[in-house]
């Protein structure tokens, strides 16, 4: 039922899109940064955005709108709408391979992305295009404070997390390590509060904000291990593995080498008799 | 004939013989084996061995003495130089000095025999100890009575420690009327909180370490909000306030889930890192996973020139359950 | 001999008469099996415990004064910490060798546990804690509890994030118990959680003194209980009740003694220098309305938060009132049903067995089936609550999930040892018959001679023994 329907959006897809793409063949296709801005460039940027999001509603289309509907308007029991959802959460989903999921219900996670940066782009500049969703953020971790975002970590991720950003169990759900996260979908990521993650506004968490949690992210990735060896950074767990099976066993063995065993005492064969 | 006869004799002394000398031969050790290694080779290597600890051990104070000396290099001079040692020392253990077997009898004081006659001279030597005192119940009553009392008075003033509980473990400083402020002390303004948001707040002017004084102030969709009808308006704009300490073992939940898409994942719920405490925020704190009983307290608001503020006190007590701790229906 | 020895000598014995006993002690004789040496090497990491634990004692401020943080670690810079956290940070970074003392102090309480875990083990599987040794093993599991104590007191004075946790959880057990809860809970805290002012200096002479003290002593009785009837000894030729065989005291038994000290000693010194343990910069201090997640105890109380984290959620109800909360099942009730059942045994062994003679000679596992499978029975179900302690790291590491992992460990700590109950008993049986090594099994076959002359070949399962024991 679903294949059919797909098969007849992809379709219908195509012929929109060969009618887009004959419409607009004179255009650049190539999306520009807001720097420079002229008259003519401001127009070309326009133009070349538009062809951008044209590339995203195709990709759309056939990708996503079987779960998201037409438009991204949501499908009942399917898939979120997307109206306001920007081109942070496209960037963050599409970048981290948590879209498309598998299987409708399944948990998003981290994987390999399914699209190419340039489809991505497309993606992300058509989601946006369909509402008053937030804008992909610009994160500085140079700019942050990594002892202020510590403190900002410990009260609002750490919970999830863990304070070494190893991840953890959230009932319901899996909250990942951070060691992948690049300041930007950190910074994503708090905004959109993906799947069962809470999100933050500015005023709750600024971008100077943002940049000093990204900044103290990046320093659980190298902690400092004045005391050797980390086994991991998740505490006492690997320490008492350590313990036993590093420390005891070396003793163990150093005792054995000491101490008499019951099979060299040649007398000893009595002692293994059945009684 | 006579051979056999003469085998079994010989059998027979021996045996005796060997009895006696098991009979009397009290707590001394016999030397069945020694043997005596001469091993100049162990020598060499042992004197080697620490000769060579000692150089570590000489390295350990040299590293030290340099400025911000580095704890792996540390542990690893004095590490090696203790093992030097322990070479050394297990080396001549067994192949420099004398190896030896010895046979030691054990003290008998634990056979019944030899028991009963010490048990039988302690005991009397006690009892000769009170002849001639003639009223022993009443001294021993007496004696008990000292010992209970002046046991009691050295263990009377532990009771200082701390304080009775009365209101201790019940005390809040949550009541109408007080401003939720966040960690660096600014008043909680209500449109900066998110649907989905989560935010640790405090009662403004109080001790932010005290138990009762943290909340966990989530936001969700008004329409989605299932509270019991008494607290009806506890939640003003879909603003929630939970006490910060589980009602299990006290941790702080720290843990929020806001679902993106409500329709396929679990409902907005507060979960403990600890042992994963659940509760459910759309439904007033109930607890719905985890070994946590009792839900987890409300505390009303309402929003007072955009600023959150407590309506009243906590819908119950505040941390782990305890005996005057009533459990809500 | 040299002169000055004896010079020594003499000037020991005009002031003590202590010369007969030192040559006593001298020719003291040690059974030699290498699991003998267990207690020893506890022994020998709580010589360190305490030497280590002196120097960091010297440094260390117990005070939950507030500072802010001006050191050498950045991240930690203005943060607000309390002088003990602030006086652990300092010591680890700016103390020279001082986190190196700190981190061998850390897997020493690490190490002592084990070892007097596999000490225990030893103790019991061997039937030592048999008359006339019962109330040495009393003192022995009086000592384990108290380690376990101390180390968790320890942990928790540096005020870290996750130790702070593991206080407050603390908390919630001590008021857990029926009617006396609460009012202990202030007692011992001075108050409400997170405690008076003077709550970490309290702890501080807990560890520093009373406990090492404790301990100590019972160290001192615990080695004159072993040395007045003698340690026992495994069967063999020449052995029997009322001897003991091995090696004199002087010179080998000395000597290898003290490289086991310095094994020990290396071996906590390199870990010390090389691995690093609870680093507690990273972690951050602690507050009671912070928390983060994967937040673990060490090792040796892994047991209780297994516990806490099984046990479904009930409490004991009173009219409206709570008698019993949720966390005394997991926290109190399950350590002291483990403890309980450990100290009761020698007697109810000996109610059970009818032995009430002294035994000098040690057990084989194998030698009494039921005891040893008794025992295996309950390590296994310590061993499973433990492991179910770890289940949320199991999770991230292996994905399980964290809801399904509970649901298995609460049928497994049911179903594993009664499980390992029977096939333990039936592998002792099966070992006593066939004289087998269990490591190392000796290909051998159990003949008897039949009045014919002939030989008949025993089956190892059903010969050569009557009556279980």
């Amino acid at each position: 039922m679903r294949r059919v329907r797909r098969v007849a959006m992809g379709a219908a897809a195509l012929l929109l899109g060969a009618f887009a793409v004959a419409a607009w063949a004179q255009s650049p296709s190539t999306s520009t940064s807001a720097a420079t801005e002229t008259a003519t460039a401001a127009s070309m940027a326009e133009l070349g955005r538009s062809s951008l999001v044209g590339q995203g509603r195709e990709l759309f289309e056939t990708s996503c709108s079987s779960c998201h509907g037409f438009e991204g308007k949501g499908v009942k029991g399917q898939g979120p709408s997307l109206l306001d959802a920007g081109e942070s959460a496209a960037d963050f989903y599409l970048r981290t391979g948590r879209m498309p999921l598998d299987q409708v219900g399944d948990e998003p996670l981290r994987g390999e992305p399914r699209f190419d940066e340039k489809d991505i782009r497309a993606l992300d500049a058509y989601v946006g295009s369909l509402g008053e969703g937030p804008a992909i953020p610009k994160v500085e971790p140079a700019k942050g404070s990594a002892s202020e975002g510590m403190e900002m970590f410990t009260e609002s991720c750490a919970g999830c997390h863990g304070i070494g950003g190893k991840g953890g169990v959230v009932i319901g759900g899996y909250a990942p390590p951070l060691g992948e996260a690049t300041p930007t979908e950190i910074g994503e990521a708090i905004r959109v509060g993906p799947y069962l993650m809470p999100r933050f506004s500015e005023a709750q968490i600024t971008p100077a904000d943002v940049n000093s949690i990204a900044r103290y992210v990046e320093l659980t990735e190298h902690p400092e291990d004045a005391g050797g060896f980390g086994i991991g950074h998740i505490g006492p767990v690997p320490e008492g593995l350590v313990a036993w099976l590093a420390a005891l066993a070396a003793l163990l063995l150093v005792a054995r080498l000491i101490g008499e065993r019951a099979g060299d005492d040649r007398d000893d064969d009595e002692a293994e008799q059945p009684r | 004939m006579r051979a056999r006869v003469l085998t079994v004799l010989g059998w027979v002394w021996r045996y005796a013989l060997a009895a006696l000398v098991l009979l009397f031969s009290h707590r001394r050790t016999v030397a069945r084996e020694r043997e005596l290694p001469a091993n100049t080779r162990a020598e060499t290597w042992t004197a080697s061995l620490l000769f060579a600890a000692a150089l570590a051990g000489l390295a350990f104070v040299a590293i030290y003495a340099f400025d911000d000396a580095d704890t792996q290099l540390l542990g690893l001079s004095i590490a090696v130089a203790l093992a030097l040692v322990a070479a050394g020392l297990i080396l001549a253990a067994s192949l420099v000095v004398p190896q030896e077997t010895l046979e030691e009898c054990r003290p008998a004081f634990a056979d019944p025999t030899e028991e009963e006659e010490d048990v039988e001279d302690a005991a009397l030597t006690l009892r000769e100890g009170v002849d001639g005192v003639t009223r022993r119940r009443l001294l021993k009553a007496a004696g008990g009575a000292a010992g209970v009392g002046l046991g009691t008075a050295a263990l009377a003033p532990l009771a200082s420690l701390g304080p009775a509980v009365g209101d201790r473990l019940g005390a809040s400083p949550w009541k109408d009327g007080v401003r939720l402020v966040e960690e660096n002390g600014m008043p909680v303004k209500a449109a900066d909180l998110e649907i989905g948001s989560f935010l640790t707040a405090f009662a403004e002017g109080a001790d932010k370490e005290q138990l009762a004084t943290s909340l966990a102030v989530v936001r969700v969709k008004p329409d989605e909000l299932e509270l019991p009808e008494d607290r009806a308006g506890w939640a003003p704009e879909g603003i929630l306030a939970f006490s910060k300490i589980c009602t299990h073992a006290q941790c702080a939940i720290s843990l929020f889930r806001y679902p993106l898409f409500a329709e396929r994942s679990p409902g907005p719920a507060l979960v403990c890192p600890c042992h994963y405490s659940t509760f459910d925020v759309l439904d007033g704190g109930e607890r719905i996973f985890g070994p946590a009983v009792r839900p987890l307290p409300q505390l009303p608001l309402r929003i007072e020139d955009g600023f959150l503020v407590a309506a009243g006190p906590f819908s119950g007590a505040v941390g782990a359950s305890w005996g005057k701790v009533k459990e809500e229906g | 001999m040299p002169l000055t020895t004896r010079r020594v000598l003499r000037t020991v014995e005009s002031r003590t008469g202590g010369a007969s006993p030192l040559t006593k002690a001298l020719r003291y004789v040690f059974p030699d099996h290498w699991t003998f040496l267990f207690g020893e090497i506890a022994m020998y990491t709580f010589l360190i415990l305490v030497a280590t634990g002196t120097y960091l004692a010297l440094f260390f401020e117990p005070s939950t004064a507030h500072v802010i943080y001006h050191g050498a670690y950045a991240p930690l810079r203005g943060q607000e910490m309390t002088k003990a956290y602030a006086s652990a940070v300092n010591l680890s970074f700016e103390v020279q060798a001082g986190l190196l003392i700190r981190q061998v102090h850390h897997w020493a309480a690490d190490v002592f546990l084990a070892a007097i875990t596999i000490h225990l083990m030893r103790i019991f599987f061997t039937g030592a804690f048999r008359k006339p040794r019962d109330v040495n093993y009393y003192v022995g599991l009086t000592m384990l509890v108290l380690a376990v104590l101390e180390g968790y007191v320890g942990y928790s004075l540096l005020d870290d994030l996750l130790s702070g946790m593991g206080l407050a959880i603390g908390n919630g057990v001590a008021l857990s118990l029926p009617v006396v809860g609460g009012q202990l809970g202030v007692l011992l805290w001075g108050g409400r959680f997170p405690g008076a002012g003077d709550f970490f200096s309290r702890l501080f002479f807990v560890h520093v003194f009373l406990f090492p003290v404790l301990i100590g002593s019972l160290m001192a009785v615990h080695l004159a209980l072993i040395a007045r009837p003698h340690h026992t000894q495994f069967r063999g030729r020449g052995r029997s009740e009322r001897n003991v065989v091995g090696t004199p005291m002087w010179p080998a038994y000395a000597l290898r003694s003290l490289g086991l000290f310095f094994a020990v000693a290396a071996v906590l010194f390199a870990l010390g220098g090389l691995v690093q343990i609870n680093p507690i910069w990273q972690w951050g201090p602690y507050e009671p309305y912070l928390g983060t997640n994967g937040a673990q105890p060490d090792w040796y109380l892994g047991w209780l938060i297994g516990a806490l984290r099984l046990m479904p959620h009930f409490d004991v109800v009173i009219g409206n009132y709570t008698l019993i909360p949720n966390p005394f099942w997991g926290g109190v009730l399950f350590p002291g049903a483990v403890f309980g059942f450990l100290y009761l045994w020698p007697t109810i062994e000996r109610r059970w067995t009818g032995d009430r003679r002294i035994h000098n000679l040690l057990d084989r596992p194998r030698d009494n089936p039921i005891r040893t499978a008794i025992g295996a029975a309950v390590f296994t179900l310590v061993a499973t609550v433990f492991f179910a302690g770890a289940a949320d790291r199991a999770f991230v590491q292996f994905g399980v999930p964290y809801e399904d992992q509970l649901w298995g460990y609460r049928a497994l700590t049911i179903l594993l040892p009664v499980l390992v109950f029977f096939v333990t008993r039936r592998i002792c049986r099966r070992l006593r018959a066939s004289g087998e090594h269990p490591g190392r099994g000796s290909g051998a076959v159990m003949v008897r001679r039949s009045a014919a002359g002939g030989f008949e070949q025993l089956d190892p399962e059903h010969g050569g023994e009557t009556a279980d024991s």
